[in-house]
């Protein structure tokens, strides 16, 4: 059964339909509607999986297919999906229709923009449909170029040095997470390239050890781990909009998926003796995040902050190998994904109207623009994690399942990121009232216009996105429930406590 | 079997005769009907071959072998194709092409060689006629001074890698293939020789510390002859290296193994950083080319048949990377005379074709997906690992990022920097068109055919 293939074939579709058209307004209409036909597709394959698991299936990952690619080095192009991978696919697929309507309005070189975009989301599709990990790193550089381009053409500020300093930290990364998946080829004594395979292998620790490090830091510059989050801020504030959103939205998510799927679940003795290490970069990256984003003045750079504090709970969750704490990263993944873009794009949009974006320059966004200030408001409120939004119910989770590990260590790991809460709640509110409430300060306000269609149906798809997870979390983790506790059953099998 | 080398021999004359003819005066009949010849010698290459080995063993030939020489010969038919505009305005347009096939023939020999003076005959017939190319701007001192310093330096590596040769024949008695294969002992005696005749093969490869001579001759020399030089002497002198290495010294495989990691360690580093600041063209591609062989000395060291399958396949790539490179290079330096790499600023906004093919080049060099150069390089990566060298694959991931830093450079030259005087759009002849079409569909399907692959392992599987 082939359907994930589909999840390829229509990007590629779309891309070569936008490349064969000239006029502007059918390029974007073109790409408009096939994220749309993706989103309905990746949601008719979520149902068949629901129901398929319903009727009793048990196997990890279901549709599965496999086409040989390089025979002689083993490397297949095959394709499967769990719960987790089709949660992440679901809100790659919304970011991505949010995105297209966020960028409706960019005039120049139109086709290469909406061309790269739809680029940029075929790489994570199939980066998270892949099981052969040649072919999922394969995904994974194929979005490097495209968000070096995005940020270099369109963006604004210091672009050049942005897009550069991205595009080589990813590549730093890229390069130890090759390193790590050709030890994992040769590690099992097998050869194989196969996620499934591995995960039956028994790899000695000394190499689990050296390949969990290289695979988790590799992954984790993609999440913007400390120490190798500084390309995050300087690449989420050059790009434009929905380039912006892609990179908060999605390819950080791209890193938190490696990281769980390849570098703990293939190595799980490592995971049980280093993943220390990470609690303790997570935290960092939570704390410093938080107090980093307190001293930004500049929207975007301090949404850009506050998703490396926020990505810090997808890594802390994962480091702290709890089944609750696993879940929680999952959740925080989608969670975060969904309401930075909402924030990128009502940011996006006040930039579009006032054309600054420094927080203390606006001022009564609310009177002027109700929609826009709205959003705004929604994703703020969703960010510091307030009952009702997504953000309350993963940050949750992550810090019950990271309280379940005894122990001074873990403890206070836990209650450094709970703290950080608080911050998270100033710099919010700080933000809101700067920006939002008030009055108008500046005359050149008072003649903005409230956000166009496109804009309004991009903000309403994210927002129900954030509420939905927000008022019925047990949909999400149902349908991760079954994957967590596989990855969970290995790790504790390892260690049999 | 020696159909390659005579339809060679039979083109050098067809070109002897046509000036006799006086044909190539006639610039545009004369360009079209060798490229056409060209092409018809691509297309014959692949007719099935008898091979076997002739001469006592001093020539032979394989089902490897011939596709070797195939790629050869596509990369001499998409190089002539790319310099059109250039030999038509040059005068020593049937010069060029007689030097060019005398060292194809060269190549040729040396490829097919089975006994080491064979391959030593082969190596400088391919030689010797470059230094005579390099120097063709004859009103350039640059010109004058690439073609000398190739001369001494090929000459000088010669004589080293002579001395290694004679090191070896005191050592085996015998310098066939086959016997030094059957009488090769790791001693120092042999140790010296294989490092002498390292020495001289690293020389015709650039590679660090053998590689002072490149930058120069790359930035004198014409376009054209920098690119034959980057592509078809590197490239075949590659994959004589790589039979050299595993038939010939496959005994001594411990020794050459590590210094083959130090050398390709300083190649790729060194070539790196060199680039980093280079603004000709030229030179830039220099220092890329010599950080481009430290990566395939990584394949190398695999040491294996996924080790060769890999390093041909790369070759293959590199080989349209670098054409379509030069290619683009040459049609920028002939509108405005330049060949700094300022000259690309602004380019996709005046020239997209120009631009886009640029860009596929050197994201392919660089290794970034979906272009063939990712599946090259890291395919050699991950045949290095199979012999667990893993400082040395630590250095190539190091490198993957310099090396990205160096392309990115040129493609935001060309897509993101504004200029206030942007390029005229360039003018499109049909040949070099043609080259740049053919280079940009290989580069982009070669990693999505997969019998491509398939075929080079089965070849070097035998």
């Amino acid at each position: 059964m082939d359907i994930l293939l589909l999840l390829l074939i229509l990007p590629i579709i779309t891309a070569l339909g936008i490349l064969t058209v000239k006029k502007s307004q059918t390029i974007r209409w073109i790409a408009l509607s096939g994220s749309i036909v993706q989103l309905t597709l990746a949601i008719g394959i979520t149902a068949y999986y629901v129901s398929l698991r319903s009727a009793g299936v048990t196997e990890a990952m279901l549709f599965e297919s496999s086409y040989a690619w390089f025979e002689p080095l083993k490397i297949y192009f095959s394709s499967a999906v769990d719960g987790i991978s089709l949660v992440m696919i679901l809100m790659t697929a919304m970011v991505v229709v949010a995105g297209i309507l966020v960028s409706w309005k960019i005039e120049k070189q139109v086709k290469e923009f909406f061309f790269l975009i739809v680029l940029l989301s075929l790489s994570a599709y199939g980066f998270f449909i892949s099981t052969n990990l040649f072919v999922m790193f394969f995904f994974l550089e194929l979005a490097v170029i495209p968000k070096y381009l995005l940020i270099g053409m369109w963006g604004s500020g210091r672009k050049e040095y942005s897009a550069m300093k991205l595009a080589l930290m990813l590549m730093f990364g890229s390069a130890l997470v090759f390193l790590g998946i050709l030890g994992l080829f040769y590690a099992g004594g097998a050869q194989t390239w196969d996620l499934q395979e591995i995960a039956k292998m028994n790899i000695p620790i000394a190499t689990q050890s050296v390949l969990y490090i290289l695979l988790f830091t590799g992954f984790g510059v993609f999440t913007a781990m400390f120490p190798f989050h500084t390309w995050a801020p300087d690449g989420h504030s050059s790009a434009p909009t929905a380039a912006s959103m892609f990179l908060a939205g999605i390819s950080m998510k791209l890193g938190g998926y490696g990281c769980l799927r390849v570098a703990t679940y293939l190595l799980p003795n490592a995971a049980q003796e280093l993943s220390w290490i990470f609690i303790i970069t997570a935290s960092i990256a939570i704390i410093y995040g938080a107090f980093a984003t307190m001293m930004q003045k500049d929207l975007k750079y301090m949404n850009a902050y506050s998703s490396v504090s926020h990505c810090g709970f997808v890594i802390l969750g994962i480091a702290m190998l709890t089944k609750a704490a696993l879940t929680g990263a999952v959740m925080q993944m989608v969670s975060h994904g969904i309401m930075t873009a909402l924030f990128f794009a009502s940011i996006g949009m006040i930039y579009d109207r006032a054309h600054t974006r420094q927080a203390d320059e606006l001022g009564g966004m609310l009177k002027q623009v109700p929609f826009i200030g709205t959003a705004f408001i929604i994703s703020g409120l969703c960010s510091l994690g307030l009952p009702g939004f997504s953000g309350f119910v993963s940050e949750m989770t992550v810090f019950v399942g990271s309280w379940e590990r005894t122990g001074v260590f873990y403890r206070v790991a836990t209650i450094l990121a709970c703290a950080s809460i608080v911050v998270t709640a100033v710099y919010i509110l700080r933000a809101i009232g700067f920006a939002i409430w008030g009055s108008v300060t500046n005359k050149e306000y008072l003649k903005f216009k409230d956000a166009t269609w496109a804009e309004r149906s991009a903000a309403v798809l994210l927002i129900f996105g954030i509420l939905l997870i927000g008022l019925a979390p047990f949909l999400l983790t149902q349908l991760i429930d079954m994957d967590t506790t596989t990855i969970f059953n290995r790790l504790f099998a390892v260690v049999g406590r | 079997m020696f159909r390659f080398e005579i339809i060679v021999a039979a083109l050098i004359l067809a070109l002897l005769v046509m000036s006799l003819c006086d044909f190539d005066t006639k610039i545009k009949p004369f360009l079209n009907t060798v490229n056409v010849l060209l092409l018809l010698n691509f297309l014959i290459g692949w007719l099935p071959l008898t091979e076997g080995s002739y001469f006592s063993d001093f020539f032979r030939t394989n089902g490897l072998i011939v596709f070797q020489k195939n790629i050869m010969n596509l990369g001499i038919f998409l190089i002539s194709l790319t310099s059109y505009t250039w030999l038509s305005q040059s005068k020593q347009r049937l010069e060029f092409y007689l030097l060019m096939l005398s060292s194809i023939f060269g190549v040729y020999v040396m490829l097919s060689s089975g006994h080491i003076l064979m391959l030593y005959l082969g190596l400088e017939m391919s030689t010797i006629p470059i230094a005579a190319m390099s120097n063709f701007n004859l009103k350039q001192k640059r010109s004058s001074e690439a073609g000398i310093k190739l001369i001494l330096s090929s000459a000088f590596s010669t004589g080293i890698m002579l001395f290694g040769i004679s090191l070896l024949y005191g050592a085996v008695g015998n310098l066939s293939f086959a016997s030094v294969i059957a009488n090769l002992h790791p001693n120092t005696l042999t140790l010296f020789a294989f490092s002498f005749i390292l020495a001289g093969f690293a020389f015709k490869m650039s590679i660090v510390p053998f590689h002072l001579w490149t930058a120069d001759v790359y930035e004198g020399s014409p376009i054209a002859v920098t690119n034959f030089l980057s592509v078809i002497s590197k490239g075949s002198v590659i994959f004589v290296f790589l039979t050299v290495l595993y038939t010939l010294f496959g005994g001594m495989k411990e020794a050459w193994l590590l210094s083959i990691s130090i050398v390709s360690i300083l190649s790729m580093t060194i070539g790196n950083l060199f680039a980093l600041r280079q603004q000709n063209a030229k030179r830039f591609l220099a220092f890329s080319s010599i950080a481009q062989v430290g990566f395939v000395l990584v394949g190398v060291a695999g040491a294996s048949t996924t080790g060769s399958t890999s390093v041909v396949y790369f070759v293959l790539i590199y080989l349209l990377s670098n054409i379509a490179a030069f290619g683009v290079i040459g049609a920028v330096a002939d509108t405005t005379g330049s060949e700094s790499l300022q000259s690309f600023k602004g380019l996709y906004k005046s020239n997209p074709f120009y631009a886009l093919i640029m860009a596929v080049a050197l994201f392919s060099l660089a290794g970034v997906p979906p272009i063939a150069g990712f599946f090259g390089k890291l395919f050699l990566l991950t045949a290095g690992m199979k012999s667990g060298l893993y400082v040395l694959l630590g250095f190539a991931g190091v490198n993957l990022v310099l090396s990205l830093y160096n392309y990115l450079r040129v493609v935001k030259y060309m897509f993101i920097d504004e200029t206030e005087t942007p390029l005229a759009p360039l003018d499109r002849n049909r040949a070099l068109t043609i080259a740049l079409y053919v280079c940009l569909i290989g580069l982009i399907i070669i990693g999505f055919v997969t019998p491509i692959y398939q075929y080079i392992d089965s070849l070097c599987g035998i």
